[in-house]
């Protein structure tokens, strides 16, 4: 039975950076109710297996109606947290263990929940709208729009998660759909074998992830995140003692799941998906979640396993830069931006890492836009030319100026150029990484800078720019298509506006201020003020790699597949072959696993199906006696005794229907007549 | 007494009813007796109302709805009679044997 109760949270005031959260609101009507953002998605899936073929767009108007329920309540909810903050929490128990570990699902509702409901909400919907139109006329939209409703409810149950329990249901659950849609155009065998590796790589960092939330949560005999963030301020001794093995379990999952080098692999073959799947799954969200559950248990690392840190930060950097360079080198323009995609979630990890909690979600945030604009700006194309390979675009500004726009607009946000979304969210990093003493890795992000800027003019130049090399006449989307990207085109342009250093909009506050809302504040680094000479070399870094990436991939009168080459000696064939890690790590399942999987294949054969085998001949046997005796004999018997008699009733009974209706009415009235004269005699 | 002779003819207008029924072979026919038996009823309701002098009427009341379904049936029976003919040339009961077994 379902008891529910609502944990009233319960503020602590840090030492440092109390914000909105200390006048926080539960929330009301609203925050109880959140729990229906969790659930529609589900809804609209099972209305989609049974009445999706009906509909005009074969159940993708469910899909989007029950996000855009959802988005009520995540806007609702923004609007509540950025004017006075709300923190709540519902859970219902559902199981539990000896006396005191219980496991709970239910939904929190918080400024990092909040501001994720939102994301996830805002851009799936948009990006649902847009698969309406991307999708038509495809083979199987039904099952599309209800692996995406999947994703959408799985979602939303990890980032509402109160507790590692309900993060790993979702986390299983965002991968399940995540396999289910990269293998969406499953005729294609390669697509089939991206779906599978997705899938294997991020089951083995699930296991890290699933290690270390037991790890943890046995520790400190819960596994509520209000718990655990408490148990870290506190400097508990028991959390203490497995803090960093936990810690580092945990990012062993997120590692996975957020693509961290050397787990990257799957993210670009993950682009075998249909192109919405990758702009929203494989960029603005599942794709995050790694940074989300780093930032849930950020108490965890800025407490007590600090000694996990700097792996963590190293593992950032060079996902964010080496992983930046290989951008330089794919032909596939969704390649391009899945590799643009690791790279920025590297800074995203590297950030929350450093202590910049505020940094790596702002930079989630705002990246989730333009990301999934650049994404959507990519399958325009695809769908304008039939190919995903930039050497047979070109020249498309003239073909479809709204998607070439909005591409810019998305290209110079994530180049990080003054004043789009992705300049405040990279400085913020830089300025955290800066003060927190990591010197090094700061200027290795701005080296970054230049490769994500250098990367993106060229997807541009190639794509926008100098003469058409594919088939056909490119159009431009239609309508249903093209909306979306302007609609997210805006955000990307104004959303680092959110939170200027030092700057508070009247009345509302800024995004540290919303982020600020949480049961415990921990107190990470965020600018007071902006740093000029940082903005400056960031800003400088990105101009730089536009210019020189103009310079290399400008477009002229000769085709560009002879252009669009890297002559950099050893770094280009390093760059085509992906550092090798793909190798490696291949070649390294087949070593290690070829004996294991021999030795589990005699043991199969011989004693797990010879046992199989006992049983069934024994099964078989039995069966056969029932068969013949009980069955045929017995139960057989009666039943055609029961239809002999019946048969011989019905065909003697039958002679009484000679159709002459007069002698029917003569049988009535004797009958009549009969029961007349028992009438009188009777009385 | 002053009943009984009304019981008598709605007794013997039944009977010729039933007789009708039973031994015409024209479905029209068969239709007109199936009133005059109707009609016996009529007479019976209407005559023990009279004695017993109910409060509301009932018997005349009653008399009115089988006369009404009465109109009704007719209708209908019609209808399926001249059917009947139009597809059969007949309009015998001794020809319309399709319903048997």
């Amino acid at each position: 039975m379902l008891t529910a109760r609502l944990n009233q949270l319960f503020l602590l005031a840090a030492e440092e950076g109390e914000h909105a959260g200390a006048h926080a609101g539960d929330g009301g009507w609203w925050a109880d109710t959140a729990g229906i953002m969790l659930i529609t998605p589900f809804i609209a899936y099972l209305l989609i297996l049974f009445f999706g073929k009906r509909l005009k767009y074969e159940g993708g108007e469910i899909a989007v109606g029950a996000l855009a329920i959802n988005l009520v309540w995540a806007t609702v909810l923004f609007v509540m947290n950025m004017t006075g903050g709300v923190l709540d929490q519902t859970t219902f128990e559902i199981a539990r263990i000896g006396s005191d570990l219980v496991f709970e699902l239910g939904w929190t509702v918080d400024g990092l929940s909040i501001m994720m409901y939102f994301l996830v909400n805002f851009v799936g919907l948009l990006v649902f709208i847009y698969a309406l139109g991307y999708m038509e006329g495809d083979v199987r939209v039904s099952n599309f729009f209800g692996s995406f409703s999947i994703f959408a409810g799985a979602m939303l149950i990890l980032v509402g998660a109160p507790n590692l329990i309900q993060i790993i249901i979702g986390w299983e659950g965002v991968g399940l759909a995540s396999y289910l849609l990269i293998g969406h155009y499953w005729e294609d065998l390669d697509n089939v074998k991206a779906g599978n590796k997705a899938f294997m790589t991020n089951k083995v960092a699930d296991v890290g992830l699933i290690l270390g939330a037991i790890l943890v949560g046995l520790a400190i005999g819960d596994f509520d995140f209000a718990a655990l963030s408490q148990a870290a301020v506190d400097q508990d001794q028991a959390l203490g003692a497995v803090a960093v093995t936990g810690g580092l379990l945990l990012f062993f999952g997120a590692m996975g799941k957020s693509a961290q080098f050397p787990m990257h692999i799957w993210l670009p073959d993950a682009m075998a998906g249909p192109t919405p799947v990758s702009a929203l799954m494989h960029a603005a969200t599942m794709v995050t979640a790694g940074i989300y559950l780093m930032a849930r248990v950020f108490p965890l690392f800025h407490n007590l396993a600090e000694e996990a840190r700097p792996w963590m930060i190293a593992i950032g950097a060079i996902t964010l830069f080496a992983i930046g360079l290989l951008a330089l080198v794919a032909d596939d323009i969704k390649k391009v931006l899945a590799y643009s995609t690791v790279s920025q979630l590297g800074y995203m990890m590297t950030a929350v890492a450093a202590g910049g909690y505020t940094a790596g979600l702002f930079h989630l945030f705002t990246h989730a836009f333009f990301k999934a604009l650049l994404f959507l700006g990519a399958g325009s194309v695809i769908h304008a030319v039939h190919s995903n390979n930039m050497s047979d675009m070109g020249g498309l500004r003239r073909f479809m100026p709204t998607t070439y726009w909005t591409f810019v607009v998305g290209s110079l946000a994530l180049a990080g150029i003054f004043p789009l979304a992705g300049f405040w969210s990279k400085d913020e990093i830089l300025a955290t990484l800066g003060h927190e003493g990591y010197t090094t890795v700061m200027w290795i992000a701005i080296a970054g800078a230049f490769v994500t800027a250098f990367y993106m003019t060229r997807a541009v130049a190639l794509t926008f720019f100098g003469v058409y090399k594919g088939h056909g006449e490119p159009h431009e989307s239609p309508n249903l298509m093209a909306r979306p990207l302007v609609a997210l085109a805006i955000p990307s342009i104004l959303f680092g506006l959110l939170n200027i250093p030092g700057v508070k909009i009247p009345g509302i506050g800024n995004f540290t201020e919303w982020l600020g809302v949480r049961v415990v504040a921990m107190g990470d680094y965020h600018p007071e003020s902006i740093n000029f000479g940082l903005a400056a070399i960031g800003l400088v870094a990105a101009l730089l790699g536009i210019v020189l990436g103009w310079m290399i991939w400008a477009p002229d009168k000769e085709t560009q597949k002879e252009r669009d080459k890297f002559d950099v000696p050893v770094l280009y064939p390093l760059l085509r072959q992906k550092y090798y890690v793909d190798h490696a790590a291949l070649g390294l399942v087949g070593v290690t696993t070829g004996p294991l999987a021999r030795f589990i294949d005699w043991v199969n054969t011989y004693i797990i199906d010879g046992i199989v085998n006992g049983v069934g001949a024994l099964v078989r046997g039995l069966g056969s006696f029932v068969y013949s005796i009980l069955d045929q004999r017995g139960v057989d018997g009666i039943f055609n005794g029961l239809s002999a008699a019946a048969d011989g009733a019905g065909s003697g009974l039958r002679k009484l229907q000679t159709g002459r209706v007069q002698q029917y009415a003569a049988s009535f009235v004797a009958g009549a007549i009969v029961l007349a004269v028992v009438f009188v005699i009777v009385i | 007494m002053l009943v009984n002779q009304f019981l008598v003819l709605a007794a013997a207008l039944f009977s010729l009813g039933v007789y009708g029924l039973l031994v015409r072979r024209n479905i029209v026919l068969i239709l007109l007796s199936v009133e005059l038996m109707l009609n016996a009823v009529n007479i019976n309701l209407i005559a023990f109302e009279s004695m017993i002098l109910s409060a509301g009427a009932t018997g005349q009341i009653f008399s009115i709805f089988v006369i009404t379904v009465a109109a009704a049936e007719v209708g209908i029976g019609l209808a399926i009679v001249l059917m009947i003919f139009r597809n059969r040339r007949s309009a015998n009961v001794d020809d319309l044997n399709l319903m048997r077994w």
